[in-house]
């Protein structure tokens, strides 16, 4: 059988439903939730960039990487924010601070990020501020001031990069939470592939040697990490097939162009952009598909009733013998 | 210093919520063998609490006109129609007569009249052929009709189905996924061990929809927020029964201690299985399941998931220690990559 040109692998199951309805309710989180997915991974990756930069004294490549994380945890706090059923009630995230909630352990990863990496940044423009006088004492105090802020905003970003995992792997829909040891590491490579990908586009090429080592590490870990994906059973289904299927494929195929050609563009600046541009295109997909397998395996029944069905039906079986 | 099972087995959940000396558990057990599917549980839901109109959609599937437990309907009434004879052992409706109701003279002298005579739906006041072909026999259209199977068409016609009818509400579970990933504090467990949402806190972030494993909260379109049942928490503080119990006609909807509701159903069942109804079955009492028992369990005469249950739910913060680890080794992976990177020369 056949649908759209794809093999399916497995074979419609037979299962009992309410009038086909969904057991789940499918996430009311709006696409705002993919492309925070995004952000705030660029955000974070970008951060170690800054701070790598920062402590092997590549100035350019550290602006980079300081504006780029600043303005991906501006974009992220945007997109949260306006998820919201109740916007204006955001600040209501910080009444409580729970381990069993990963979302509210990552708004307060999010409150400890984002003032370092706003603070390191804006540390950036103290250059343009004038020699004398009170803003002169702020020109001098800044550069020091943003690189405490600029190593604890790196300190906090693999935290920010890999909590989105367990924060949709710790739901009821099937394909997400299945796939909780393998998020995490799709995560982190996406993070690091959207982060250096700017870099190759954005920093001067002669501090650009880290960053080619980073899109190959990037692709080892979301190749290493990610390969489950698509052993977990039925519910590997959606990141394999459909819409969230080709999302998630294209992702993994311009994850290994962009790092390939990042090894090759050493001498040429149109090469380094246009891997850098793979590989944050990468990234895009990658989070826009993972986020889409998820709403698919909530809205079908057959997801959440058919490995259910087969655990009680062991179990059954083990307490019989 | 939290309890052994604070995240998976069975737990008393108001003492772990911090309650001292709380009052017992309470809790609903939906007995569907008696259910008749009147919908009362949901309209008296919604004149208590207040809950939006909904629920007057022709579904075109069944009886059915609300679909889902949503926001703004936290009692569901689900219909099902199978092809199977009740108590599966005898044929359909073996005893029941199979003789013409009335006689098609009385039926067209009824019909006759002007005025409306009542009896079935569908007929046409004032023909008497309608009415005489009506009152003869059954045809079959898919839907129960008012006539008894077979009668006029003799035992053998008799379609062979049953009718499943269950209302569904939140199971107010000993470990309720909503409550464990709710980042604003907005779920809280009551003393009566219930889950209810404040709606003065929720900012509807949505986090509880995805994490519910049985589909029950849900966001309120033109509100924003979460809503679901409450247990009818104002009414039970001053020693109330839920809106939805109390007005159940057939006590198919029982509210009590969870203690003894889970003795009456244990009954209820050795009952029906020495009355040959051997497909009875309890789901959601078992302190040993998957989400540590639920508050609001049922009695069912199918498998869960005919009736839109999942078979087998398991609260996904079980898995929540595990998966802070992944994110942890992750998280060090990512470190040491950068760290790798911006190693070796110098430019």
């Amino acid at each position: 059988m056949t649908r759209g040109g794809e093999q399916l692998t497995v074979p419609p199951a037979d299962f009992a439903s309410y009038y086909g309805r969904p057991v789940l309710k499918p996430p009311v989180w709006k696409y705002d939730i993919a492309g925070y997915l995004f952000t705030g991974g660029l955000a974070a990756g970008s951060a170690l960039i800054g701070a790598g930069a920062q402590l092997t004294g590549r100035t350019g490549l550290r602006k980079v990487g300081r504006w780029t994380a600043l303005g991906g945890v501006a974009a992220s706090t945007y997109l949260l924010v306006h998820d919201l059923g109740r916007p204006a009630r955001f600040h209501h995230m910080l009444r409580v601070a729970k381990v069993t909630s990963p979302m509210s352990v990552g708004t307060w990863i999010l409150a400890a990020f984002g003032p370092l990496a706003g603070v390191a940044a804006v540390a950036e423009l103290a250059p343009l501020l004038p020699q004398h006088g009170v803003l002169g004492l702020a020109r001098r105090i800044a550069p020091p001031i943003g690189n405490v802020a600029g190593l604890a905003a790196a300190a906090t970003a693999p935290a920010l990069a890999t909590y989105t995992g367990v924060l949709l792997a710790d739901t009821a829909v099937p394909s997400w939470h299945d796939a909780y040891p393998s998020l995490p590491f799709v995560f982190a490579g996406s993070a690091l592939a959207a982060a250096s990908g700017v870099g190759l586009i954005a920093a001067p090429a002669a501090e650009a040697a880290p960053l080619r080592r980073l899109a190959l590490a990037a692709a080892a870990i979301e190749f290493g990490g990610g390969h489950q994906l698509e052993r977990q059973g039925l519910t590997s289904e959606p990141y394999t097939h459909g819409r969230s299927g080709r999302l998630v494929k294209a992702g993994r195929a311009l994850l290994a162009v962009g790092a390939a050609t990042a090894l090759v563009s050493r001498r040429s600046r149109v090469l380094a952009a246009i891997s850098g541009a793979a590989l944050v295109a990468s990234s895009v997909a990658t989070r826009f598909g993972v986020f889409e397998a998820g709403r698919v395996s909530a809205r079908d029944p057959k997801y959440t009733v058919v490995p259910q069905r087969e655990r009680l039906d062991e179990k059954r079986s083990a307490t019989r013998l | 210093m939290p309890h052994a099972n604070a995240l998976y087995g069975p737990l008393d959940p108001a003492p772990d919520a911090g309650y001292e000396n709380p009052p017992p558990r309470m809790g609903f057990f939906t007995d569907t063998s008696v259910c008749i599917g009147c919908k009362a549980c949901e309209v008296a839901c919604k004149e208590w609490n207040g809950v939006p109109e909904s629920g007057l959609d022709l579904l075109g599937m069944s009886y059915d006109n609300t679909g889902a437990l949503t926001a703004n309907s936290w009692r569901h009434v689900a219909f099902v129609e199978q092809p199977r004879s009740a108590g599966w052992a005898t044929p359909a409706f073996a005893g029941d007569p199979d003789g013409p109701a009335i006689s098609p003279v009385t039926a067209a002298a009824g019909a006759r009249t002007s005025t409306d005579t009542g009896t079935d739906p569908g007929l046409d006041t004032g023909s008497p052929a309608v009415a005489a072909r009506m009152s003869g026999g059954p045809e079959f259209l898919g839907m129960p009709g008012a006539q008894p199977p077979g009668r006029g068409s003799g035992a053998e016609g008799r379609t062979d189905f049953r009718w499943l009818m269950m209302s569904d509400v939140c199971k107010h579970c000993t470990h309720a996924a909503c409550l464990d990933v709710c980042p604003t504090g907005s779920l809280f467990r009551t003393e009566f061990g219930t889950v209810v949402v404040q709606e003065d806190i929720c900012n509807g972030c949505g986090y509880c929809i995805s994490a519910c494993p049985y589909g029950v909260i849900d966001q309120r379109k033109d509100d924003g927020r979460a809503w679901k049942c409450t247990l009818c928490y104002d009414r039970l503080g001053v020693g109330m029964t839920p809106a939805c119990a109390q007005a159940c006609p057939t006590e198919s909807i029982q509210y009590g201690e969870l203690d003894e509701l889970r003795e009456r159903a244990a009954a209820r069942v050795a009952k029906l299985h020495e009355r040959g109804v051997p497909e009875a079955r309890l789901y959601g009492h078992d302190p040993n399941d998957g989400v540590g028992g639920d508050g609001a369990f049922f009695l069912l005469l199918d498998e869960p998931e005919v009736y839109g249950l999942p078979p087998d739910p398991i609260v996904t913060t079980r898995d929540l220690p595990a998966m802070w680890r992944r994110a942890g080794l992750a998280a060090m992976t990512m470190a040491v990559a950068a760290a790798v990177a911006f190693l070796g020369r110098r430019p």
